[in-house]
C-alpha cells in the first residue's frame, strides 16, 4: 500500500517530446513506473524511446486505458495540459513545470473541484511523487529512497524532500510514498490531502512534514493533526532566519505582515504535537527515534 | 512585480479606471515643467516601493509653482525605509469628501480571489483590521465563476458606502476585478478611492502587484521590470537569471532549490554564522549557471567563505563540479569554498572535484559539518 500511486498506475506524460520530459521520462521507466507513452498533438504515431506518442491523452487512454498523467509542457501551455487531462478522466495529474501564473493555477483549481472531483492535481511546480521501489512519477532521484516504509513524506520543497527521504535512507529508514506538494500559492494537493491519506494507509506508521514560510499551509495542517491524525509526526520548517518581505524563491515562500514566520508554524506545529527538528538531520534524527520505538 | 503609484495609476487607466492626471519627474525643473503643465495646485508624491511615504514627508501639496519647486526638492533624495526618492509624481490636486479602501488579492487558504472594501479607508488597512475588523467588507471570488455586478452592489451595500457613492463604485470596482485578473497581478489595491465634495468616486492611489510568472503574455511587463529597486548585488544576479537576496552576513552561500536554499540559511545560523546571500540556482544548474553564480558571490565584499549546498534532482552532480572548476578557471576566487554534494550523480561529480582539494576547494559529507566548516573558515 502507499498513497496515489502504485506500481499498476498507467501514466502518460505531457511533453515527453521535450528534453527535460524525454530525460525523466526515461528515468521514471527505468525506475519501474508503469509508463504507456506521452501526448504531443501532431506527433500522434511516434515514439520516444520506444515510447508511443498519442495525439492526446483522451487517445492515450482509449489505447491504453492510462489512469494517470505527468506534465512537463512549459508554463503557458500548462492550464490546457491539466484541463485535457481532467477531461480525458485522469485520476492522477502531476505538474512538474514551474513558473506557472498564479491565475492560472487559482482557475484550474477551482474548476478541478467543481467539474472534475475525480482528479487529483498534484503541483504544479512540484517534484512529483515517488513510491519507492514501485513507481515514481517526477523528477525525484529514485536512489535516495529506501522502499517499504514506515515513513510518509510531505514537502512543499522539492530539494528539501530529497533531503528528507535520502536522511531517513542513511538511518536506513523506508519510505511508504513521498509527496512533494510545491511550493506555489494554490497547490493542488495540500498537506491535509496528504495528512488524511497517510493516516488512512495502514503500511504508513509515522509522517514526515517538510514545511516553509509564506502562507497558513503549516498552521492549518498542525489544526488537522490536532483533531485527526493518530500517527506520530516530525516536521522541518525552512526559513527560519528568511528576512520579512522577501521572497525565497517560490512564489510562496514569503514572510509578509508579519504573517507566514517559520516560528509561528513551528509553534502551531508543536502545539498539535508534533516534533519540530531545527534543521533536515535532527528531523531524521526525531523520526529515527520514533520508528525504533514502533 | 511591484509597480510605482504611477506605472500603477497608468495600469489602472489602460482598463478605464479614472485617475488624476500627472506626470513623472526626475528633477525639480521636470516637476516644475509638470506642473506649469497640468495647472496648479498639485501633489507631489515621492514614487518608492514601500509604504509610509506620507509620514516620512514624501507627499506634498502645492498651491502654487513656487511650492513644488520647493517640496520636489525636499522629495527628491529623500530616504524613506532605506528607498532613495528618485522619481516624484506631479497630480493634479484632488477634493476629498471621504476615503475608501479597496483591493483584490489571493486568498490561499480559501484559493479563492477575496476581495476587501472598506469605508475607511487613507490608512493601513492592516490597522483597520486590527482595531475595527467589522469595516471590512469582504468578497470570495471564485475565478471560474467571475464577479458579477449583483455580486458587487451587494459588496458596496455590505460595507455601508453612501448612497452617493454606489454607482461610481460598481463601475471602479468592476474594473478593479477585471484590471486583476486580466492584468494576472498579485495584489490591486486603492487607497484611497475617494469621494469628492462633488460626488465622484476617484482613484487617488495605487499599489499594483504583478506576477512575475505571466510575463510571457504581458510584453508590457519589461517596461516595469526595469525600474525594479534591486541592490548592486541583487540586479547583477538578475541578469544572470539568479533567485538572489542580500543579507549582511559573511558567508556567502549557493544551493539548488528555494527549500534546502533557506534551510542553509538557517543551519548557517545555528553553527553560529551570518548567510551573506539566499542564492537558489534552480533546477537544471548547468556550469554556466554555477560559474555565473560563484562570480555574484565573489563580488560581495563581505564574503568570508562560500557553502555550496546541492542535493541533485534535475540538478546533476558532475555538471555541478565542471561549473565548479570551470568558475576557478575563469574567475580567482577570493574566498575558500565548502561544498556538499548529493543526490543524482553525486558520487561522478565528487570524484571530479577530488583533485582540486585544497586550501581554496573544501568537501563536507553533510550539510550540517560543511556549514560549520564555512562559519569556522569565516573567523580565518
Amino acid at each position: 500500500m502507499a498513497i496515489f500511486l502504485d506500481e499498476t498506475t498507467k501514466v502518460v506524460y505531457q511533453g515527453l517530446t521535450g528534453s527535460t520530459g524525454r530525460y525523466y521520462g526515461n528515468l521514471n521507466r527505468e525506475y519501474g513506473t508503469n509508463i504507456v507513452g506521452g501526448t504531443h498533438p501532431k506527433k500522434a504515431g511516434t515514439d520516444v524511446d520506444g515510447m508511443p506518442i498519442f495525439a492526446s491523452v483522451a487517445d492515450a487512454k482509449a489505447e491504453t486505458g492510462c489512469n494517470a498523467s505527468c506534465v512537463f509542457v512549459p508554463p503557458p501551455a500548462v492550464k490546457g495540459a491539466v484541463m485535457e487531462a481532467a477531461e480525458a478522466g485522469m485520476e492522477l495529474v502531476v505538474v512538474i513545470t514551474e513558473g506557472v501564473p498564479a491565475h492560472d493555477e487559482a482557475w484550474f483549481y477551482n474548476k478541478l473541484a467543481a467539474d472534475y472531483p475525480g482528479t487529483r492535481l498534484l503541483g504544479p511546480n512540484c517534484p512529483g511523487i515517488i513510491n519507492p521501489g514501485k513507481a515514481n512519477i517526477g523528477i525525484t532521484a529514485g536512489h535516495i529512497a529506501k522502499p517499504g516504509g514506515p515513513v510518509g513524506v510531505v514537502s512543499r520543497s522539492g530539494t528539501l524532500t530529497y533531503q528528507a527521504v535520502y536522511e531517513l535512507k542513511e538511518k536506513d529508514i523506508g519510505v511508504t510514498t513521498s509527496v512533494g506538494i510545491g511550493g506555489d500559492p494554490v497547490p493542488g494537493t495540500n498537506f491535509i490531502d496528504c495528512l488524511a491519506a497517510f493516516e488512512a494507509d495502514p503500511e504508513t506508521k509515522a509522517i514526515m512534514m517538510i514545511g516553509e514560510i509564506g502562507g497558513s499551509a503549516e498552521e492549518e495542517a498542525a489544526e488537522y493533526i490536532k483533531a485527526n491524525v493518530t500517527k506520530p509526526v516530525v516536521s522541518y520548517v525552512a526559513g527560519v532566519t528568511a528576512p520579512p518581505g522577501k521572497k525565497m524563491g517560490h512564489a510562496g515562500a514569503i514572510v509578509s505582515g508579519g504573517k507566514g514566520t517559520a516560528a509561528a508554524k513551528m509553534e502551531a506545529l508543536r502545539d498539535a504535537g508534533v516534533q519540530v527538528g531545527l534543521n533536515p538531520t535532527e528531523a531524521g534524527d526525531l523520526m529515527a527515534e520514533i520508528v525504533k520505538n514502533l | 512585480m511591484d509597480l510605482f503609484e504611477y506605472q500603477g495609476k497608468q495600469f489602472f487607466a489602460e482598463y478605464g479606471m479614472p485617475v488624476s492626471p500627472g506626470e513623472i519627474a526626475f528633477s525639480v525643473d521636470e516637476a516644475v515643467a509638470a506642473a506649469e503643465k497640468l495647472g496648479t495646485p498639485v501633489m507631489v508624491k515621492a514614487q518608492v516601493h514601500t509604504g509610509g511615504r506620507g509620514k516620512a514627508g514624501g507627499v506634498k501639496f502645492a498651491a502654487t509653482v513656487d511650492d513644488v519647486r520647493e517640496h520636489a526638492t525636499n522629495i527628491l533624495g529623500l530616504d524613506i525605509k532605506g528607498h532613495i526618492v528618485k522619481r516624484v509624481w506631479i497630480e493634479k490636486a484632488s477634493d476629498i469628501a471621504e476615503e475608501y479602501y479597496a483591493s483584490f488579492t489571493l486568498d490561499r487558504s480559501a484559493k479563492k480571489h477575496l476581495g476587501m472594501l472598506s469605508k475607511e479607508g487613507g490608512v493601513e488597512i492592516e490597522t483597520v483590521a486590527e482595531e475595527n475588523p467589522d469595516a471590512i467588507a469582504k468578497i470570495w471570488v471564485d475565478p471560474v465563476v467571475g464577479l458579477s455586478e449583483d455580486d458587487v452592489r451587494g459588496w458596496i451595500a455590505a460595507a455601508n458606502l453612501p448612497e452617493a457613492a454606489v454607482e461610481g463604485s460598481v463601475d471602479i470596482l468592476q474594473k478593479l476585478y477585471t484590471a486583476y485578473v486580466e492584468g494576472d497581478a498579485d495584489m490591486v489595491e486603492i487607497n484611497p478611492l475617494i469621494l469628492t465634495p462633488e460626488g465622484v468616486v476617484h482613484v487617488l492611489d495605487a499599489k499594483v502587484t504583478l506576477d512575475g510568472n505571466s510575463e510571457f503574455r504581458h510584453p508590457e511587463y519589461s517596461a516595469y521590470d526595469e525600474t525594479q529597486t534591486r541592490d548592486e548585488r541583487e540586479a547583477a544576479a538578475h541578469e544572470k537569471g539568479l533567485q538572489y537576496v542580500g543579507l549582511d552576513g559573511s558567508v556567502g552561500v549557493i544551493a539548488n532549490g528555494a527549500g534546502l536554499a533557506m534551510s542553509t540559511l538557517d543551519v548557517v545560523n545555528q553553527v553560529g554564522g551570518k548567510p551573506a546571500n539566499f542564492l537558489d540556482i534552480g533546477g537544471g544548474a548547468n556550469a554556466d549557471v554555477m560559474a555565473g553564480a560563484l562570480e555574484v558571490i565573489n563580488n560581495d565584499p563581505n564574503v568570508k567563505s562560500i557553502f555550496i549546498n546541492i542535493f541533485g534532482g534535475i540538478t546533476r552532480g558532475e555538471e555541478v563540479a565542471e561549473g565548479i572548476i570551470e568558475a576557478m578557471k575563469r574567475v580567482k576566487i577570493d574566498s575558500p569554498i565548502v561544498i556538499r554534494l548529493d543526490g543524482t550523480n553525486a558520487q561522478q561529480g565528487r570524484d571530479m572535484l577530488a583533485p582540486h582539494l585544497g586550501d581554496a576547494l573544501m568537501m563536507e559529507p553533510t550539510m550540517l559539518s560543511a556549514a560549520e566548516k564555512a562559519v569556522s573558515l569565516v573567523a580565518g
